[in-house]
């Protein structure tokens, strides 16, 4: 029981250790890598917390995929004369840095307030959920109670591919224009050419 | 037995050094990774009430919020890829064509 404890803020330092990197790491490239460790100690974190199905997904979509995206663009994109670690100290920083604090300070008070109690309530309890199988579980309920917003997100993730094709893809916009400019003069397209 | 109160502090300690990154750093990329630690951070505050309260709605919240996340890192990375080939830079104090 207390083990789990322990655990828990060891995770807990390594993953704001990980967070404060990626704040103040120089290279994009560290940083995808400090967060790609923020990320897998936030996956140890759900375990503890009982969610192994959200630790695994974590895993693999964030860890997995996202960063690698990331580490793609670091690699495309050639920003070493793009340096521009400016960490001067403007006035607006410094005021957004401070409310920042404040909020967070609100927020941690809010959270350990006596009067914020978090009881149980559901009926998923951390042993109903080891006797009934906690993947079983959240598959029945995604396709019961959430299967609209379940498919809605399906479109929206087809929507996102084809957007990032479309953003992406390199025009060629040369003096050429469109090639189909033979397909009939009628379209409109033929009024500052030939002249 | 983890306090649910020291999972939603940790969580708001990891949004805070997220939303501190957004706001000091100029790196275009950085600052959207910053973002992905907010949107972790909040995951990280489901999946604490959902612990606390023996329920499973916070479960279902992060799936959704992971699939909102990687629909938006390929749309933002592909804008950043379009500003980089168009500007030449990710610095976003140079890219202010529709500041006021």
């Amino acid at each position: 029981m207390e083990l789990n404890l322990i655990f828990f803020y060891i995770f807990a330092a390594m993953a704001v250790g990980g967070a404060l990197s990626v704040l103040l790491f120089r290279s994009p490239a560290y940083c995808a890598m400090a967060l790609v460790g923020t990320f897998g100690f936030l996956s140890a974190i759900f375990i503890l917390l009982n969610s192994e199905f959200v630790a695994a997904i974590q895993l693999l979509i964030y860890a997995g995929a996202i960063m690698i995206l990331f580490l793609f663009v670091i690699m495309l994109l050639n920003l070493r004369t793009d340096t521009a670690f400016s960490l001067k100290w403007s006035f607006p920083k410094l005021l957004g840095a401070a409310v920042t604090m404040v909020i967070l300070a609100q927020m941690i008070g809010a959270f350990n307030h006596p009067s914020a109690k978090i009881g149980p309530q559901g009926k998923y309890s951390p042993e109903y959920l080891a006797e009934q199988g906690a993947v079983e579980i959240i598959g029945e309920i995604l396709f019961t109670d959430y299967v609209l917003p379940f498919e809605v997100i399906s479109v929206l993730l087809m929507v996102a591919v084809i957007g990032a094709v479309i953003i992406a893809k390199r025009r060629d916009t040369g003096p050429g224009g469109d090639s189909g400019g033979d397909s009939g003069g009628a379209s409109g397209g033929g009024e500052g050419e030939e002249p | 037995m983890i306090p649910v109160s020291h999972v939603l502090t940790l969580s708001a300690v990891l949004f805070s050094i997220g939303v501190t990154g957004v706001i000091i750093r100029r790196n275009a990329l950085i600052v959207f990774m910053c973002i992905e630690l907010m949107l972790n951070a909040v995951n990280l505050g489901f999946i604490g009430f959902a612990y606390g309260m023996h329920s499973m709605t916070g479960v279902m919240f992060v799936f959704f919020v992971l699939i909102v996340a990687a629909s938006e890192a390929v749309i933002g990375l592909a804008i950043m890829l379009a500003i980089f080939r168009n500007r030449g830079t990710l610095n976003i104090d140079e890219i202010n064509l529709l500041r006021w």
